[in-house]
């Protein structure tokens, strides 16, 4: 192989070059250039778009988008678990259908999924004619534009992110140690925090990064389900490029996003090193008695 | 009658039965996500008026009647159509030669490449829209369908590499050099051994790129400029618009169509085994 | 002059040594074993023979011409897998037709006819328009040989071939690749970790330890002169008595003389490729137990060398008895010392009357049976 088959790279590389590293590179030079008076640039170094992005008001922002990431992630994780057990230990042949469930929103088209929370928290949803018809309220609760739809919106959504990594572990793994800590005297909850949970813990981990990393990004749930009030650094980022046109100050929110993504990812893969040599220390000194 | 009580025994020990709480849990998330797909096929039928009021519903296939007759919603869709074809095609021609390429490369950048193609899967959509469309502005290339499609390829060609690779990484490598040794040339190898063993990953591979093209709101939303409106940007504007049930009407086709390719990929990986 | 011939290679792998200076020479139509351990890099060794790894250093030069840097395909060389490596998509015909198909010179007549010839060859005949996936491990294998002959290559290397087949089948395999090689007149280079295998099979044999060659000859020539401690171990079982290093001995190279208790010296070969310790040292005495004579036990004492030097006597306490039905296997106490002995039946008749646990008897053994080995060394 080798000498001759390296041709074969050469589309490869020159599309990335070209397509993604020139583009992430401008981005990175856009976000230290002056904006024009016409939305275009002007090329002269500049750190103020940075130092403007430290502006209260953008403070807000994306504190705001960091406990939505933070608390959607853990909303996953929490409801994630247990649907990928469930769906793990259901018969065998069961589970097809299981995660065919799953697939079907998952694959659905993601601005009609998204409208469709939309559509069961309107006025006119199912949830207001349940309540309304079950005499609960006389007026529909309006549950749309708020924080909560986004949540909601954002729980859904990337649930699936988190469920399938879990389920994957889940999959290869032999019941019959729930079985055995049972059998040692465990039950209820030491078998799922000394058992299930450290088991699980490799498919969590890539959930964690696989939902809080794009949900931090996300445009389109608080643009669709969080109205004018709940502007979140997704939309804040694609105002500046598609209405203000300050794609240098866009660029700069930008780069501190994929700073903030590349620290959660390098946290996850330091964790995951320190947990891969305990892991390993154990193993040999076990293999060498 | 016997045998069988002793079976069904084993296989009830074998998988332990989840807490009832787990069972609330995951009842609780397949509703979360199933009910608002459910509403939107029940309201895509349901005629128009006070839809507090049970007695006052009637079926009605106007939506879909006003769907087909929409000039736009046509044009968004072959819009939609032809960027997911040319993409997928244009990614899995890129991605399985390069992962071709990288599989068992002794080339010292390999794992750089490699982890440059897989970027875009970690990257927010958002950033590589906006990388994107900077760069287009740079090099002068004016936005509109071609530019759509160069950011689907780059978005795509991600997947692509990732499941030809997981496929190459499974396979006994042992008959790469058995055909080699055998007196195959390196396209000899790569046309009559690997690319046959690959079909079904570049299968899922090509439909994966399809889907994820076909879907995509982010990048076309960045780099599709005006008049080139995909379906996804057809249905967002059509929302910012305004309610309106065609877009119920639209999105039960489209649920269908992924029910549809859902049971037609079970049924063929079922048949390939 | 060789045909093959293989000049000094090296091979590392990051910071591992895969092999140091390898050198052989094999002749023409000869059956040719390379044993050792996992690991050793035997295998290393083999896929830079088929042109899959590039050795660091060395050359291979095959019917006088250098082909070390050729690719696997320009390479007069074919392989069987270790797991055999069918194509899966292809069937039985269309898997041993392979490298005839790349040929565009080959009528498809012709193809049909050598493949049906090479089927026939391992047994194989009407099966070609099987699937491989259908077919059992032993075909499998007959499949991965018609394959690699088909063309008839100058060297066929085989690597672990008959490694995944349970132990009736790999008998009855090992049999049969003996009299297809005869029959073929092609070379063979067979790596082995098995050593049964490898002294019924070969004409001649390597055994390579931690990437180097220790030793190579006849299996016989293995299995009664071991040159180093590692091939004694590892070609069956040794016994290891601990006698005092004495001196190398001045008149032929590779020989020392070591002291027994009792003060009498005794002459043996010293493992090659080790350095000797100072006068004085602990060292190990190698004997084969089935090179070991029993004896009724009679007065004098022990041990004692014959006047020739060519025979040591040892006197022992039977500990242990084992019937093995062609063999007796018996285990002896000599001093704190355990040492096996093996009688077969044909000798058997001879053992002393009345041997049981707690006889004592005399061991024989001729001097040129015996290696000296480093104490240290492995067990």
């Amino acid at each position: 192989m080798g000498r001759s088959s390296r041709i074969f790279l050469v589309p490869l590389v020159t599309w990335l070059g070209l397509f993604l590293v020139g583009p992430l590179l401008m981005v990175a030079v856009y976000s230290f250039l002056e904006r024009g008076p016409y939305g275009d640039v002007i090329w002269q170094p500049t750190l103020a778009n940075y130092t403007r992005a430290l502006d209260p008001l953008y403070l807000r922002i994306y504190s705001k988008s960091l406990v939505l990431a933070t608390s959607t992630t853990a909303v996953c994780a929490v409801l994630g678990l247990p649907l990928a057990y469930t769906i793990a230990t259901a018969p065998k042949r069961w589970q097809p259908g299981l995660l065919g469930l799953l697939m079907v929103p998952f694959l659905t088209n993601f601005v009609v999924r998204v409208y469709a929370i939309r559509l069961i928290l309107a006025a006119e949803g199912p949830i207001n004619l349940g309540l309304l018809s079950l005499g609960l309220i006389t007026e529909p609760i309006m549950m749309t534009d708020s924080t909560m739809a986004v949540a909601l919106g954002m729980v859904t959504n990337y649930l699936p992110f988190m469920v399938l990594p879990i389920y994957v572990v889940f999959e290869k793994f032999d019941f019959a140690m729930i079985e055995a800590a049972k059998d040692l005297g465990a039950k209820g909850w030491p078998v799922f925090s000394r058992v299930i949970l450290p088991l699980a813990k490799p498919g969590l981990l890539s959930g964690l990064s696989l939902v809080f990393v794009p949900v931090l990004g996300e445009y389109m749930i608080p643009d669709l389900l969080g109205g004018a009030k709940t502007l979140m650094l997704g939309g804040l980022i694609t105002e500046q490029f598609l209405r203000v046109r300050d794609w240098p100050f866009g660029s700069a929110l930008a780069m501190i996003l994929v700073t903030a993504m590349m620290f959660v990812m390098w946290l996850q893969h330091r964790y995951r090193g320190i947990e891969a040599r305990r892991g390993d220390g154990g193993r040999i000194g076990y293999s060498r008695t | 009658m016997e045998m069988e009580g002793a079976l069904a025994t084993v296989e009830l020990k074998r998988r332990p039965r989840p807490h009832a709480i787990a069972y609330l849990i995951s009842l609780v998330c397949y509703g979360l996500m199933l009910l608002p797909l459910v509403a939107i096929i029940f309201y895509s039928f349901l005629a128009p008026g006070d839809a507090s009021d049970a007695s006052q519903w009637s079926f009605t296939w106007d939506w879909y009647q006003a769907l087909s007759h929409d000039e736009s919603i046509l044009e968004a869709l072959t819009t939609s159509l032809i960027v997911a074809v040319v993409a997928s095609l244009g990614s899995t021609s890129i991605g399985l030669l390069g992962a071709l390429a990288l599989h068992r490369s002794q080339f010292s950048r390999s794992e750089l490449v490699s982890g440059l193609a897989t970027l875009p899967l970690a990257l927010p959509e958002l950033v590589l829209g906006l990388a994107s469309v900077i760069w287009f502005g740079t090099i002068g290339l004016s936005l509109g369908i071609n530019s759509v499609i160069i950011g689907h390829i780059t978005l795509t060609t991600a997947y692509v590499v990732t499941v030809i690779n997981a496929r190459l990484t499974d396979f006994d490598s042992a008959v790469i050099d058995a055909a080699s040794d055998l007196g195959a040339t390196p396209w000899q190898v790569a046309r009559r051994v690997t690319i046959p063993l690959l079909a079904p990953a570049i299968g899922a591979g090509a439909m994966m790129a399809f889907t994820l093209s076909f879907d995509d709101f982010m990048i076309s939303f960045f780099t599709a400029g005006v008049d080139h409106d995909t379906l996804p940007m057809r249905i967002y504007s059509m929302i910012r618009f305004g309610i309106n049930r065609e877009i119920y009407a639209l999105s039960t086709v489209l649920i269908l169509l992924t029910i549809t390719g859902l049971g037609v990929s079970s049924w063929l990986r079922r048949r390939s085994i | 002059m060789a045909m093959l011939s293989i000049r000094q290679i090296s091979k590392r792998f990051g910071a591992h040594n895969a092999l140091r200076d390898a050198s052989l020479d094999l002749g023409s139509g000869e059956f040719f074993s390379i044993l050792g351990p996992s690991g050793c890099g035997k295998s290393t060794l083999l896929r830079i023979l088929g042109g899959f790894e590039a050795p660091d250093s060395g050359s291979i030069c095959l019917d006088g011409k250098d082909i070390t840097r050729l690719l696997p395909s320009e390479r007069p060389t074919n392989m069987v897998f270790q797991r055999y490596a069918l194509f899966p998509h292809l069937s039985v015909a269309e898997n041993v037709g392979f490298s005839l198909s790349l040929q565009k010179k080959v009528t498809a007549s012709d193809r049909r006819r050598r493949i049906d010839e090479a089927l026939a060859l391992v047994a194989m005949d009407g099966l070609g328009e099987r699937s491989v996936q259908s077919l059992s491990g032993g075909q499998q294998q007959r499949v991965a040989l018609a394959r690699a002959i088909i063309c008839r290559p100058r060297v066929l290397l085989l690597d672990e071939p008959l490694s995944a087949l349970d132990l009736q089948l790999r008998l009855r395999m090992q049999v049969e690749l003996r009299a297809l090689q005869r029959r073929l007149g092609m070379t063979f280079v067979f790596v082995t970790h098995d050593q049964g295998e490898a002294l019924s099979m070969s004409d001649r044999m390597a055994v390579i330890n931690g990437g180097h060659i220790e030793q190579v000859g006849t299996p016989s020539a293995l299995y009664d002169r071991p040159a180093t401690d590692f091939v004694a171990s590892f070609l069956g079982t040794m016994n290891r008595v601990p006698v005092q290093f004495h001196a190398p001995c001045e008149h032929s190279a590779n020989h020392v003389w070591v002291e027994l208790t009792g003060g009498q010296r005794l002459r043996a070969r010293w493992s090659e490729g080790t350095t000797m310790p100072p006068s004085g040292a602990l060292v190990s005495m190698l004997v084969r137990p089935e090179k070991m004579g029993i004896r009724e036990d009679c007065h004098g004492s022990t041990p004692r060398m014959t006047e020739a030097g060519d025979e040591l006597t040892l006197s022992c306490r039977v500990a242990d008895m084992a019937f093995h039905g062609a063999t007796t296997q018996i285990t002896g106490q000599l001093h704190d010392v355990d040492i096996s002995v093996t009688a077969t039946h044909l000798n058997r008749d001879g053992l002393p009357v009345g041997l049981g646990q707690g006889s004592r008897v005399r061991l024989v053994v001729k001097t040129e049976h015996i290696l000296i080995a480093p104490d240290n060394a492995r067990n």
